[in-house]
């Protein structure tokens, strides 16, 4: 398998990322600079999180506008699994590839803990190697992670199954409509999430329940 | 100066006669403007004299401190560059070197806590990278208010945002820090900030400018008004005005200061660069002063080269202008356009704006006339330096014992766990990345923090540490402990205590009872630095922490940095398990003059002699710890420290909800005395941990075991480890909530 990490001025876990990216497939995944416009052929494209174009405008806008997105839009649409971290997940809402919001937390504050998650579907490429209705635990750090769509969407997400991840019910560190921390688009193949599973895939940092996400993509593309 | 935004053609600023007025208002005395002008050979126009102003105010030529800065313990095998640079260096072994400083935003955080703290963030991390080094690590240090002053909350909430603001913006992890809330703080809080990188022994990079002809190179942001006099200002006592100085607080972006990280790394990774230091205090003037003074060259500036973002700015303010994410470098000769292409694809500005000289002289252009030409040597290192008069502390009384009641064990522990010094500072490190880089062992919450050198087994422990309230009643032992309590904290982890920075914090240095304060705190850093062969590598002097005449208990923060060459084999401070043997090391006597005992539980705020520290003590104890935290004899340390015996135990129960049980009732001094170089520890075999330390001579006591729901001292104490956590973790966000 093949990975590509997508660098934005301001990307702050790409290196974290690849680290992950790099264990679970044996080779370095290609970084890929926004002001590119080519895409080397990959199986699967990550944007990291990160503070893309500072944040300034609105978090993940500027990167959404960025010449490599249309790249990666493209091959959304092919087929290509993307995974979109935090601020990855950002911009895919962003883009159109995902849909509604992400909106500050609502108690105003920047949150960094470990949140525990329930895997709510196990059948994207992602999460293959969970089980339905595992909880684990993966670490979220954001100021803007308070997923907000119209009920229609929610409706919609839930009853597609595209509610790929949610936080734990007493655990939402955000204020997220229908405790949603990650969802995917119809076809299961685009994951945004606002935990960072790069930052739990080893047990020196704390555990391996994101290592799975990472060793899940190997399995479901190669 | 805004009245000096003079178009060009108009009346130029150096046409300004200088009055006393003038000098007055640039913060030098009347004897220093002397020695200016007999430095000159002149009367020195606007423009220098604004930079004579800045390059010996208090903060840039620690004139007050220098004296006793040079009593400190700098060297040792590990020191690969103690104070002077950007930032202390030292060697962790194959090839690798840990680069770090700490440094105060304290006047600027008061004015405007969000942008205070975060340019403070900022600025340290300048301090880091401009060595070659990677920021793998942010700490801080804060002091503010009593928790009931009107402004408290409100600067809790700035600075805290400020932090996470800018640190968590640029990706590097903050891991730890230590706060506490003191009415001597109301009016002037201190805000320390510490960053660590890493970088390779073969590639650090100095500020010491060589080369004559070669280019001098401005890059990162463009250059503004903020800031202007911002040393300045960090060099006088507030007052209820000083809020007024709104606008010489710098404004922070740490998207730019993310980009300009990556391309100074960028082109460090070729040779191109001869020298480099960032603009940080007194900006373009300070970094080309002390570039061209080191390497004992001249240099020429020619300001209208200088990127601006403002119009109509005078050679005056770009030369004071404090605009944060900016550097200075100088180049090989015909190095230039490499280093452009990379500043340019990063979105910086990029400008050689001069060239070093043979004159060792200063000599700036600006619109086409010379508006500074000054000899280098007096602006460096020529200002004056004051042996100013201090009076010794006064010894403090002991505490009288007969106060103390022994019936409430359990109240006064639920009292000190929920006290604004104990309680959890959870509700602000959460709000602080702690975990990016993925790199980060053991983050907020430990004795020390633990950061991995990325791709080895080897990790750094870093601690920040001083006791404020030692350190008023006694200097000397305040001092000596904060250094103490530092390489305790590093060895609790199992790593070796290598070396510190300091930021030191004090009140008006002009008044002898502070300068006392000053000299004996320094004398006893400097004698435990020596006795724990812990160096001082890099250091900040703020004095004139004061407002109103009132100024600031001492607080010599220090940072201490250590290494553990295979970090599998640390240890937390937190019972994991039961049926564990928990032991103390230490006598215990139960002082309980300066304690939190005496504030919150005795609530007697007289000045009571501080528990004593014997540094050979120490330093025996901590080789214990780590040799038996290395043979994995005991699985969790935990250094006792703020309210005593008791209350290190009760933290120990509280991450992974382990109780335990003691066996032997004791008194209140027992519990709660703050004796020194003191450890908790825990293992699974308890003949083993006494033989050791019977072998070893040490004094080691044997407590109780783990286990239960519930922290148990014979039958008199009975708490349950979740209301301990309760009282623990609801203290400041209930406190932050309350408007």
């Amino acid at each position: 398998m093949q990975a590509s990490v997508i660098v934005f001025p301001g990307s702050n876990c790409d290196r974290d990322v690849a680290v992950c990216l790099e264990a679970a497939t044996g080779k370095k995944p290609n970084m890929v600079w926004h002001g590119n416009s080519d895409l080397p052929d990959s199986d699967v494209i990550v944007l990291p999180g990160g503070f893309s174009y500072g944040d300034y405008l609105r978090c993940g806008s500027m990167a959404a506008n960025s010449p490599i997105m249309k790249e990666v839009v493209l091959k959304a649409q092919k087929g290509t699994a993307v995974l979109g971290i935090c601020n990855g997940f950002q911009v895919l809402t962003e883009c159109g590839l995902l849909p509604g919001v992400l909106m500050q937390n609502a108690d105003l504050n920047f949150v960094c803990r470990n949140t525990r998650l329930i895997v709510d579907n196990n059948t994207t490429p992602f999460t293959g190697l969970y089980q339905q209705g595992e909880e684990v635990v993966i670490p979220v750090a954001h100021n803007e992670g308070n997923y907000f769509a119209d009920d229609e969407t929610l409706d919609e997400l839930s009853g597609e199954g595209r509610i790929v991840l949610s936080y734990a019910p007493e655990d939402n560190p955000n204020g997220a409509c229908k405790n949603i921390a990650g969802i995917c688009d119809a076809s299961g193949r685009v994951l945004g999430m606002m935990p960072h599973p790069e930052r739990r895939a080893e047990t020196a940092l704390g555990g391996e329940d994101g290592k799975r996400m990472f060793t899940g993509l190997v399995e479901a593309l190669s | 100066m805004t009245e000096d935004r003079t178009p060009p053609g108009t009346a130029h600023i150096n046409d300004t006669e200088i009055t006393p007025e003038i000098v007055a208002e640039h913060g030098l005395k009347p004897d220093e403007y002397e020695k200016v002008v007999a430095h000159m050979g002149r009367t020195p126009n606007m423009t220098e004299l604004g930079v004579f102003s800045v390059m010996w105010s208090e903060h840039c030529s620690y004139k007050s401190s220098r004296k006793w800065l040079k009593k400190l313990p700098v060297s040792g095998p590990q020191v690969i560059q103690g104070p002077g640079e950007n930032a202390g260096v030292i060697d962790i072994g194959d090839g690798d070197a840990a680069v770090f400083k700490m440094e105060s935003h304290n006047h600027p955080s008061f004015i405007e806590p969000y942008q205070g703290a975060a340019t403070g963030v900022g600025g340290i991390m300048r301090d880091v990278f401009t060595m070659g080094a990677r920021p793998v690590a942010n700490m801080n240090a804060l002091r503010f208010g009593d928790p009931s002053h009107p402004k408290t909350r409100h600067l809790v909430a700035g600075v805290v945002h400020g932090i996470g603001g800018y640190g968590n913006c640029i990706g590097v992890p903050t891991v730890g820090g230590e706060v506490n809330f003191d009415s001597c703080y109301n009016g002037n809080i201190l805000v320390n900030a510490m960053c660590v990188g890493l970088a390779r022994t073969d590639k650090i990079f100095y500020a010491a400018a060589t080369g004559i002809g070669a280019p001098v190179v401005y890059v990162g942001s463009k250059t503004g008004r903020d800031g202007i006099h911002g040393a300045t200002m960090a060099s006088a006592e507030f007052d209820d005005a000083s809020e007024e100085k709104r606008p010489t607080v710098q404004v922070g972006d740490p998207f730019t200061e993310k980009l300009l990280l990556e391309a100074c790394q960028e082109l460090m990774a070729s040779d191109a660069i001869i020298a480099i230091q960032d603009m940080g205090a007194a900006g373009l003037t300070s970094s080309s002063v002390e570039m061209a003074d080191k390497g004992g060259v001249g240099i020429v500036l020619d300001l209208d080269k200088v990127p601006c973002r403002e119009t109509h700015m005078t050679g005056y303010e770009m030369l004071l202008s404090e605009s944060q994410e900016r550097m200075l470098m100088v180049l090989k000769p015909g190095r230039e356009s490499e280093a452009e292409a990379i500043f340019l694809r990063w979105g910086l500005d990029f400008a050689v704006v001069g060239s070093l000289t043979d004159t060792g002289r200063m000599v700036v252009h600006h619109e086409g006339r010379m508006i500074a030409d000054m000899p280098l040597e007096p602006l460096a290192d020529g200002a004056p330096e004051y042996d100013r008069p201090y009076t010794p502390t006064p010894l403090a009384p002991h505490i009288d014992p007969s106060q103390v009641d022994d019936t409430n064990i359990t109240d006064a522990l639920k009292t000190l766990m929920g006290c604004s010094e104990i309680a959890s500072r959870r509700w602000i490190y959460e709000q602080y990345d702690s975990m990016v880089m993925g790199d980060t062992l053991a983050g907020p919450g430990g004795d020390a923090a633990l950061v991995r050198v990325h791709g080895t087994k080897k990790a750094l422990a870093i601690s920040t540490d001083v006791t404020p309230r030692y350190c008023l009643a006694q200097p000397v032992e305040g001092g000596k402990q904060a250094v103490a309590e530092a390489y305790r904290n590093i060895s609790a982890t199992g790593a070796t205590p290598l070396a510190i920075t300091n930021c030191l914090n004090f009140g008006n240095p002009e008044r002898p009872e502070i300068m006392g304060q000053f000299v004996e705190c320094l004398e006893g850093m400097g004698a435990a630095c020596e006795a724990l062969d812990f160096p001082v590598v890099s250091g900040n002097v703020s004095l004139y922490n004061e407002t109103n005449g009132q100024g600031i208990n001492p607080t010599p923060a220090i940072g201490g940095v250590g290494l553990i060459e295979d970090y599998e084999k640390a240890v937390g401070n937190a019972f994991t398990q039961s049926n564990q043997y928990i032991f103390v090391l230490g006598k215990t006597e139960g002082h309980l003059g300066s304690s939190l005992y005496q504030r919150f539980i005795l609530q007697d705020d007289a000045i009571y002699a501080p528990p004593s520290v014997d540094l050979e003590l120490e330093r025996k104890h901590g080789e214990f710890v780590r040799d038996l935290i290395d043979a994995g004899i005991v699985n969790a340390v935990h250094d006792i420290s703020d309210g005593g015996l008791l209350v290190a135990v009760a933290e120990m129960c509280l991450p992974h909800n382990v109780g335990c049980h003691i066996d032997d009732d004791n008194t209140a001094k027992f519990w709660f005395g703050e004796d020194q170089g003191r450890y908790v520890m825990v293992g699974d075999d308890a003949d083993k941990i006494l033989a050791q330390a019977n072998a070893s001579g040490l004094t080691l006591t044997y407590l109780g075991k783990t286990g239960g729901t519930e922290l148990t001292i014979a039958e008199r104490v009975h708490i349950s480890v979740e209301e301990l956590h309760a009282i623990h973790e609801n203290w400041l966000p209930d406190y932050m909530k309350t408007v």
